[in-house]
């Protein structure tokens, strides 16, 4: 609707069987309005878009009532009768685009219009996938809501960091095509009233253009006779007759029939261009690939693959071979039409058209082939490579560079010493001063402990009790202190053993913080009054964090106060006080330059 | 009978142990030790605590390793019939005292540049081998673990067939257990009691180590899962960078023999490989978005 609104005249019912209030329904962008026609009653109706959920709508007919039905969000209905179905038609195309709009805004956010009036022209598939990440990323609709309707970014400003995302998501859609059905021509059922001898076969474009693409003896036929010869309906007349021979079963009917009538003799015999692409392919096998010698994987050693051999009732004789067809000739050939898909892309209600697009494709194909020409000799290269015996063939060298290794010793040794600089100074130097030893010495004195402990024994007591105590304080306090530690055991986060209301909300700050810090950095230097009203909104939306962080830890239970107070005091006086102060200082410092770059007579707003 | 035997045998599955001891014989680590310990009040703790371990369980087994300067030797074996119950001591004396002469024999220099590293990697094959014969004995057999008493420094030209013996115990599942009397952290029996679960232990009271060595390692492994051992804070896994020995949180790292260097080099010094130049013109781009204002 080009103005935007809507009016109708209407009856307003609260059920479908009721008689209805008579008056006029207006429809504009987000709301729609009934007046009844008698001002004092009570009827009169005022409902945004946003609150309807659905509409439904009766079927045109002649004796029915042209009537909408508007569900509402909490479950109610309003219910709408028209004077005819076109004004119905009107009114619910109308509806069916206000409640696309509001649901798309709706979803994301309920009252964006106050943010929405500064927003540059989008697209409406730039629109659908910025909701559809929405939709998709509850974290990320809580930034959004948070920040874009709390009118501290604009639309614009939120999305400019997700160019990316929305980018990819562009990427990821690609335009998918309907491709063949994979029912076969076989379920094509005849249908035959019982009667007369006639036989119905239903051709439906979508029947033609398989069967072109499956039976391209059929295919060169149609092109072929139809117009010139025969009518199209000749054509397929004939086909079906051929049809119907064949599913008969009746080979020597179908003989006698292909005998009188040369054209349709055509339908009988096993497709050439079929056989010849089937020669093409062939071809193009691995050479060296031995069926014979892979019969044993074969899972049944059965012609046709345990199905049941349609010919193989009745031994016939080699003349009639060419009427009949196995099925899994064409399952086979059927499954390969399905997997190449659907080749061309247009409407498929002419059938001579449609003939002639496949022509033209196949003759591309073949000069594709045509043109990758040296296939021979590529064949001839994968034999020899193939065929060769290794024993034979000279060993190949690969060109390697030799790995000069150093000693790694070296690298352990300065580890050592390394070790013991960190060890202080102190015991640097008393390595230093015991540096050299002779070791004779060493070995007596080695000695002479040991007869010292033969001679005078264990010692009685072996430790003493003072000396005990120290020993299991020291272990009992280490071994306490090692088992309460906190949050350094990377495998339990401090965050899961709080209540999921609060992490989620610890993390929610934490996201949202991210966020404006992002923002904030990424308008420095401010170069234009925009990105100066930006930062200073950042600024204000960044201050109002501080306090809502302290009343998170107000509010857990004592339980949890002390660990949410050692997980938040860091959180706020490392990590995000920190980059807020930051933040705030670089605010500042820029704020007193600005001002005193105006008092030197600036001309207002050029910075 | 038939009860007996099956407790029997839930019993020496449980907590029998085959304990194995390294005793660090480094005649200059023991020479210079600042009177804390001495060898022989030492020897004395690791008698006192070994009679106890034998104690502890009828069945327990207990094996002497020596780890000397230059080789090494099983020094005392319970299971041994020659050695008579009450004479425990002075056998293993002896027999430590005999060992220290070999070790000496086998010296080739005069004097020695600083306490040296023993042969830990020695000691804990040959620990490692008694631990696989004891396996292949029967089904029935005790639970060994080994530990390691031990003083020098780590002996970096080591460190390979240290790993590989670590590994090897990690496989076998038997934990090594360190205390270390030294003055420093032995880098290689942290990783090896992080590696096979074993306890890592340095004595803040070398004079009272029996107390450690009561407390901590004498414990039978199934006893274990019931109690609090010492964890060690943290294990530093960070590298050290090749080029200055620094250790480093991130680095470059040869793509062909992994060497770690704290900057961007042309050629590895290790294996001589030649670096590609590294991508920075990203940053530049995006320098030359904004301009920068003119107040």
């Amino acid at each position: 609707m080009a103005d935007g609104q809507v009016v109708k005249r209407a009856k307003y019912k609260s059920s479908v069987k009721g008689p209805g209030v008579p008056g006029v329904l207006k429809m504009t962008q987000d709301k729609f309005v009934f007046m009844p026609n008698d001002p004092t009653s009570s009827a009169r109706l005022n409902v945004e878009f946003r609150l309807i959920k659905g509409h439904k709508f009766t079927k045109e007919g002649p004796n029915k009532q042209a009537l909408l039905n508007l569900a509402q969000d909490q479950g109610g209905n309003y219910i709408f009768e028209f004077d005819n179905f076109s004004d119905r038609d009107v009114c619910r195309e109308f509806t069916a685009r206000a409640l696309a709009m509001s649901g798309e805004s709706g979803k994301a956010d309920s009252e964006r219009s106050a943010v929405t009036i500064q927003d540059e022209q989008l697209s409406t598939a730039e629109m659908e996938r910025r909701i559809k990440l929405l939709q998709e990323d509850s974290e990320l609709q809580k930034l959004h809501k948070q920040f874009v309707i709390g009118g501290v970014l604009t639309e614009a400003e939120f999305w400019a960091t997700r160019k990316k995302l929305l980018d990819g998501d562009a990427g990821r859609m690609p335009k998918q095509r309907v491709g063949l059905k994979s029912a076969m021509l076989w379920d094509v059922k005849p249908s035959a009233d019982g009667k007369s001898n006639r036989v119905t076969l239903n051709l439906t474009p979508e029947i033609v253009h398989q069967i072109f693409a499956e039976k391209p003896a059929v295919h060169q036929a149609f092109l072929n006779f139809v117009p010139s010869k025969m009518t199209e309906k000749d054509f397929w007349t004939k086909y079906s007759k051929a049809e119907y021979f064949l599913r008969s079963k009746n080979a020597v009917a179908a003989a006698a029939e292909a005998a009188e009538d040369e054209e349709l003799a055509i339908f009988f015999k096993h497709d050439d261009v079929l056989l010849n692409e089937a020669r093409r392919k062939i071809r193009r096998v691995d050479p060296t690939l031995d069926m014979e010698a892979d019969e044993g994987d074969d899972y049944m050693h059965l012609p046709d693959h345990g199905l049941p051999h349609v010919g193989s009732k009745d031994a016939m004789d080699s003349q009639y071979e060419q009427y009949r067809r196995s099925l899994s000739q064409s399952l086979n050939r059927h499954a390969e039409v399905v997997l190449e898909g659907r080749a061309i892309n247009m409407e498929l209600g002419d059938t001579r058209a449609v003939a002639e697009a496949l022509a033209r494709l196949k003759q591309v194909q073949l000069a594709n082939e045509a043109s990758h020409g040296n296939n021979n000799q590529q064949r001839l290269v994968r034999i020899s490579r193939m065929a060769e015996i290794e024993d034979l063939q000279a060993p190949r060298d690969l060109p390697f560079a030799p790995l000069c290794i150093k000693d790694p010793r070296e690298y352990f040794d300065s580890q050592q010493a390394n070790a013991l600089k960190a060890l202080g100074d102190t015991l640097a130097a008393t390595k230093q001063m015991k540096c050299r030893l002779s070791t004779s010495e060493a070995y007596r004195s080695l000695r002479e402990f040991i007869s010292e402990v033969k001679v005078a024994g264990l010692g009685d007591p072996i430790v003493k009790p003072e000396v005990t105590i120290k020993v299991l304080n020291g272990l009992t306090q280490s071994i306490s202190s090692t088992k309460y530690h906190l949050g350094k055991n990377p495998q339990e986060s401090v965050l899961d053993r709080l209540p999921s209301m609060t992490k989620e909300e610890l993390l929610h700050h934490w996201t949202s913080i991210q966020e404006l810090l992002k923002h904030f950095w990424s308008s420095y230097p401010i170069t234009t009054t925009h990105l100066y009203t930006k930062v200073s909104r950042l600024k204000d939306a960044m201050s109002q964090i501080y306090p809502k962080l302290q009343e998170i830890k107000e509010s857990v239970q004592s339980d949890f106060r002390h660990q949410v107070s050692l997980l938040v005091q860091p959180m706020l006086q490392t990590i995000l006080v920190q980059a807020l102060d930051a933040a705030f200082a670089h605010y500042d410092a820029d704020l007193q330059k600005r001002s005193s770059a105006k008092s030197g007579e600036r001309p207002n707003g050029f910075v | 009978m038939l009860l007996f035997l099956v407790i029997f045998d839930s019993v020496i599955a449980d907590d029998v142990s085959l304990l194995m001891v390294l005793v660090d014989t480094n005649p200059f680590f023991w020479s210079t030790t600042n009177n804390a310990l001495s060898f022989s009040k030492f020897l004395s703790h690791v008698l006192a605590f070994l009679n106890s371990t034998l104690l502890l369980n009828q069945l327990n087994q207990v094996v002497v390793i020596a780890t000397g300067f230059n080789s090494c030797d099983y020094v005392y074996d319970s299971s041994s019939n020659s050695v008579a119950p009450n004479q425990r001591t002075e056998r293993l004396l002896q027999k430590l005292e005999e060992f220290v002469i070999k070790d000496e024999q086998l010296s080739k220099e005069e004097s020695a540049d600083g306490i040296g590293s023993s042969l830990l990697s020695g000691s804990l094959s040959m620990a490692l081998c008694y631990i696989q014969r004891v396996f292949r004995s029967g089904p029935l057999h005790p639970q060994p673990r080994i530990l390691c008493l031990h003083g020098s420094p780590d002996g970096p030209q080591q460190y390979v067939a240290i790993m590989n013996a670590i590994f090897s115990a990690q496989r076998s599942m038997v934990p090594i257990d360190s205390c270390v009397i030294g003055a420093q952290h032995s880098a290689f029996l942290q990783q090896a009691s992080y590696i096979t679960g074993g306890v890592y232990l340095k004595p803040q009271q070398l004079d009272g180590l029996f107390q450690y060595l009561a407390t901590v390692f004498a414990t039978d492994l199934h006893s274990r899962n019931f109690l609090q051992l010492p964890k060690p804070v943290g294990v530093d896994f960070r590298a050290s960078c090749f080029c200055h020995k620094n250790t480093i949180d991130m680095g470059y790292i040869c793509s062909v023999c992994l060497s770690i260097f704290c900057k961007h080099h042309k050629k590895c010094s290790t294996c001589g490989s030649v670096f590609g130049q590294a991508q920075t013109n990203a940053p530049s781009t995006s320098k030359q978005k904004r301009k920068s204002p003119d107040t």
